[in-house]
């Protein structure tokens, strides 16, 4: 489908967030690092959706709470204290993290605060122990260039990183809080982008220039990227935690699909005369006509001796099962909804039964029950029956909605770059100050010592590397964006091995990896640069470097050395090279004698598939043509 | 410093003058070619007078650098936060009725998001507001006695709230939370302890180690706790309802001569001394956790003695002290001293004649340890019995503080100090524990 995007006048705007690579978390000492053993501390926690002075409280919170959500935090010794539990007060912001924000903010020609003031934003979600994220802003202003465009950048804000969600069941939500309290970096971009190949350039520059510091962090997780998509027509919408560039213009492009589908369903709502009034509260209770289902989940509901509500959805029928994205339809938005506010597991909707092992005599009955036409759609849930109710509520609120339009809200992404619900927009942003760090002056001349030592930019460097490396333009970018962009010349200004070979391993190579599951966060920068000296020094093969570093990465802190010797991949001599050459030649001497030197091409392919990544092909190259010489001169 | 411009002071101070900009005001401040905008926000006493500070339209904070050429202007009127009460839950006749006594420390506050101010909620229908769940467990009736920081309060505010409390008692509620900071809690929970005697319903006093305005205090949970023990709990007695661990499980109510303070910033920095806490609640439920205590009798007669004697002080004994400092209370006509010896309940030889010129000028010395966990036992060593032979009365498993507060009550019922010593080595309530269990030193729960 190709879209117009200007003519349907998106707009974009970023919030890039990148975990910077400190020596301690943001409030306190501990290593900024996540952990995947057993927890040794675990603790029970509710949090309270607090009053503001006007009375107000955010609604999706009260309700959360009024359900008796309760959150287990799961921490270890090595990463989390006290403050991380909420038990103990901040303590002062870390200055390593400041200075890293102020570089980036100088990159991004923003002008830093004179004064910098930690606030409490108040988020309810269990993702922070406090209630609220501490995040403070660095500085203000600023731009990126995209095709020449520019692009202002709106803030630099230094936060907190929020717990990691392991998962939910019945009423509690486990998190694990290795993960707060490091340091993270936001760059807020103005709403300026206005197609899903601009966001993904503008993120695409941003990143560059995080990486171009050297004190960002790498691998999966470490840098997330936010969207506000919106169309006039349609809403704004929040997209969080995008985890990969390559899915930041996709992301953005089934949002558009989405709204604009949805618009559809709207019009063809508004054809039908539907009505937010025709669409009643009315839930009936129709487990009797379950009894005997074959359907499992309904069947075990009953048996717990919860029942099945229903509600029906006037002249909804066929539009539940629309597709507003891949694998994403009206239903799913429903089911969705039904969640969060009712915590069922799902929803049935007769748009796709019978199916699930529910009958059409089943759902004939249901019909009848709740005295459905044809063109209404019926929902159920099997729950008991203030989870039932609240989902249902939820249900005739989204279809509500569908009437006019695009609801707003915040949505998760998926890997594939759809996205789900995640709950309602918040209100205006709910920040106070954080009382228990002081205010932090950030002097001029500190500001100037930092800007006369800003790293390269991002485009100096792709041609400082395209003449110094004589990389081709494609490898000079793959080099900018990836994360070893620092490493890259560190290894390339001291190891034998050409800059080209090392800036594809660094990029290409390291993606595939990567693709594969290689755990490439385990492998420490001095041990890509031992790999390389290696290389440089003829000790392995470069073919021989996937290997290797699959193997380190499942050995962590181990060498080079012991990598090769463990893998078997320690360089062969000439005299074991031409032993196997001999050898070979021997096995094929019927092939030698009809086709004599000719038969060399073959032959190399042969000896490389043997002695891969233990011999350099140029020495199997000359041993070979010498032996075959001699082969051929005593037959 | 200034009242409508709190925290601003010279140079910032003069510029908002001149704009006319109050706190809460918007306000556009021009420098150096750079325009800001926002919410003219209080500044922190400690700040400097060359900053003022703005909330962005994002929310965020701001300090701005005042230069000669800086220039404020006010470009819009701030909104007075009108604080709009949610309709009061019907009061339930049938519920028991509950006062709580705010003596400071915040249990419950509202945010203003606007400029950042946090504002205690005392009043009963404030704490209706922000605590909800209360109008289902009782019916408050809230007064609020002071506003103080815990570290502010001395012997004559203990007096205070004893009768404040009697008060209420007397006109039959059917129990008295008092909300108090956390940092001297446990000297006027001791208190209230010698204080109220005979007590016919609980006295709950409570606190909190997490600030109310954030959305994990514990000070909600802690007050439903305290306000549920105060209408129904099984026991009579003056307790401190805190957190039993770090998380928001369950509420345990330590006796008030027993308690102690024991962390700077944990949920759990309460813990039983020497003793069991009394009881617990989870799940809505009450476990005793003691053979021996008071039961609630509505029909029995509260006895108040809220008379205590200042003169008093307590000594905690450390390597060089010098023993000077014994003689100047003895000059300045202390009628007791409380010494925190080590281990067992040791001074070192030389304050001895410090010591035993005090017993000899009529003042009572008792020895606690300054171990904290355990009881003193001044035979074993020879300093302790040389102690003991010039008249040091070891005060058995009495924690410091309790002692200090139980010496300066004493002195307010007698002023004889053979009366004053009998009264020390009687079991007054629960100061004293027979017997040293095994548990009680702080283990790890699992």
């Amino acid at each position: 489908m190709s879209i117009d995007y200007s003519k349907i006048g998106l707009k974009v705007g970023l919030e890039i967030h990148q975990q910077l690579d400190t020596s301690e978390k943001l409030f306190c000492s501990c290593t900024p690092q996540l952990f995947k053993d057993e927890p040794e501390i675990t603790f029970l926690r509710r949090l309270r959706p607090t009053q503001s002075e006007l009375g107000q409280i955010d609604p999706a919170a009260f309700f959360e709470f009024q359900k008796g959500i309760r959150i287990l935090y799961e921490a270890n010794k090595e990463t989390v204290c006290l403050v991380e539990m909420d038990e103990e007060p901040p303590h002062d912001l870390n200055m390593e993290a400041v200075e890293t924000s102020l570089v980036v903010a100088l990159m991004l020609d923003g002008n830093p605060v004179d004064e910098i003031h930690v606030m409490r934003k108040t988020v309810i979600d269990g993702s922070n122990t406090t209630g609220f994220q501490r995040t403070c802003v660095i500085a203000l202003k600023g731009d990126v260039k995209v095709d020449g465009k520019r692009v202002p950048i709106q803030h630099v804000s230094l936060e907190e990183d929020a717990a990691r969600k392991i998962d939910e069941k019945g009423s509690v939500i486990r998190y694990r809080i290795d993960r707060l309290g490091i340091p993270l970096i936001e760059i807020a971009t103005a709403p300026v982008l206005y197609s899903p190949k601009e966001a993904e350039k503008a993120a695409l520059a941003i990143g560059r220039i995080l990486r171009a510091t050297g004190r960002v962090k790498r691998g999966l997780g470490t840098i997330r990227q936010d969207l506000n998509v919106s169309i006039p027509d349609g809403a704004l919408v929040e997209i969080k935690g995008v985890q990969e560039l390559e899915l930041v213009s996709k992301a953005i492009e089934l949002e558009v699909q989405r709204q604009l589908n949805l618009l559809k369903i709207r019009d063809e709502l508004k054809k039908r005369e539907v009505t937010a009034k025709s669409i009643k509260e009315k839930y009936e209770d129709v487990t009797s006509i379950f009894e005997k289902t074959k359907c499992r989940v309904v069947q075990k509901a009953i048996s717990d001796g919860k029942q099945v509500l229903a509600v029906l959805l006037p002249k909804f029928a066929g539009l539940l099962k629309t597709e507003l994205m891949p694998g994403v339809r009206l239903g799913t938005e429903m089911a969705n909804r039904a969640h969060f506010w009712g915590r069922v597991g799902g929803i049935f909707h007769t748009d796709e039964l019978p199916a699930y092992g529910i009958t059409d005599g089943e759902v004939r009955e249901l019909r009848e029950l709740v005295k459905a036409e044809s063109e209404d759609a019926v929902v159920f849930v099997a729950d008991n029956l203030e989870n039932a109710t609240d989902a249902l509520r939820a249900v005739v609120e989204r279809a509500r909605e569908t009437l006019l339009g695009v609801p707003e809200e915040t949505r998760g992404a998926n890997p594939d770059g759809t996205t789900r619900y995640m709950r309602p927009r918040p209100g205006a942003a709910r920040m106070y100050p954080e009382t228990d760090v002081p205010p932090i002056r950030i002097n001029e001349e500190y500001v100037h010592k930092l800007r006369d030592h800003l790293p390269e930019l991002p485009k100096r460097k792709m041609k400082r590397l395209m003449k110094e490396y004589k990389l081709n333009e494609k490898l000079a970018s793959q080099v900018l964006n990836s994360e070893y962009a620092l490493l890259f010349e560190e290894v390339a200004s001291e190891s034998a091995v050409s800059p080209t070979t090392i800036a594809a391993v660094l990029t290409e190579t390291m993606k595939a990896l990567r693709r594969d599951g290689v755990e490439l966060d385990k492998i420490r920068n001095e041990q890509i640069e031992e790999l390389f000296s290696f290389v440089g020094a003829g000790k392995t093969a470069k073919e021989a470097i996937p290997d290797i570093l699959t193997w380190l990465s499942k050995h962590e802190r181990a060498s080079v050395k012991a990598a090769t010797e463990s893998l078997g991949l320690t360089m062969l001599s000439e005299a074991e090279i031409a032993k196997i050459i001999i050898d070979l030649l021997q096995e094929n001497a019927q092939l030698v004698k009809e086709r004599g030197k000719a038969a060399f091409g073959m032959l190399m392919g042969l000896v490389m598939r043997k002695v891969r990544g233990r011999a350099n092909a140029e020495m199997v190259n000359k041993v070979l043509r010498r032996k075959l010489e001699e082969f051929v001169r005593k037959s | 410093m200034s009242e409508e411009f709190p925290g601003y002071k010279g140079e910032a101070l003069k510029l908002l003058k001149k704009a006319k900009a109050e706190i809460g005001d918007i306000v556009r401040v021009i420098k150096n070619g750079e325009t800001f905008e926002g919410i003219l926000i209080p500044r922190s006493e400690y700040g400097d007078e060359k900053h003022i500070v703005i909330k962005l339209r994002s929310g965020y904070n701001i300090g701005i650098c005042i230069t000669l050429t800086t220039q404020i202007e006010k470009v819009g009127v701030g909104v007075k936060p009108t604080f709009a009460a949610s309709l009061l839950p019907e009061q339930r006749p049938d519920l028991p009725k509950v006062t709580i006594i705010s003596t400071g420390g915040t249990i419950a506050s509202r945010v203003d998001y606007r400029t950042g101010g946090v504002r205690p909620a005392l009043s009963a229908s404030d704490l209706y507001s922000v605590v909800p769940e209360l109008s289902e467990i009782a019916r408050i009736d809230a007064e609020i006695l002071f506003s103080l920081f815990s570290e502010n309060i001395t012997a004559k505010h203990w007096a205070e709230i004893a009768k404040t409390t009697a008060r209420h008692i007397e006109d039959g509620v059917a129990g008295v939370v008092i909300a108090h900071g956390t940092d001297t809690l446990g000297y006027t929970a001791a208190a209230l302890s010698f204080a109220l005697q005979n007590l016919p319903v609980p006295v709950i006093m409570v606190a909190s180690q997490r600030s109310a305005d954030r959305p994990s205090s514990d000070a909600a949970t802690n007050l439903i706790g305290a306000v549920k023990a105060a209408a129904k709990a099984p026991f009579a007695e003056v307790v401190v309802a805190m957190h039993e661990t770090v998380s928001d499980k369950a509420i345990v109510f330590h006796r008030g001569t027993k308690v102690r303070k024991c962390h700077t910033s944990r949920r759990d920095t309460f813990q039983s001394i020497n003793a069991s806490p009394l009881a617990k609640m989870e799940n809505e439920k009450f476990f005793i956790l003691v053979k021996d205590f008071n039961k609630r009798d509505s029909s029995r007669n509260l006895v108040l003695k809220p008379i205590f004697d200042e003169k008093v002080a307590l000594v905690k004994f450390s390597p060089s002290l010098d023993p000077q400092l014994i003689d100047w209370y003895v000059s300045k006509d202390f009628k007791g001293v409380v010494l925190e010896g080590t281990g067992l309940g040791h001074v070192g030889g030389y304050c001895f004649s410090a010591v035993k010129n005090a017993i000899y000028n009529g003042v009572l010395v008792a020895m606690t340890s300054q171990c904290i966990w355990g009881r003193v036992n001044m035979n074993v060593y020879n300093q302790g019995r040389d102690l003991l032979a010039s008249g040091v009365i070891p005060l058995e498993d009495m924690l410091p503080e309790t002692a200090l507060v139980k010496l300066m009550w004493v002195f307010g019922q007698t002023s004889d100090v053979d009366e004053a010593k009998r009264l020390m080595l009687t079991n007054i309530a629960h100061e004293i524990s027979p017997r040293s269990l095994h548990e009680g030193i702080r283990e790890e729960k699992p």
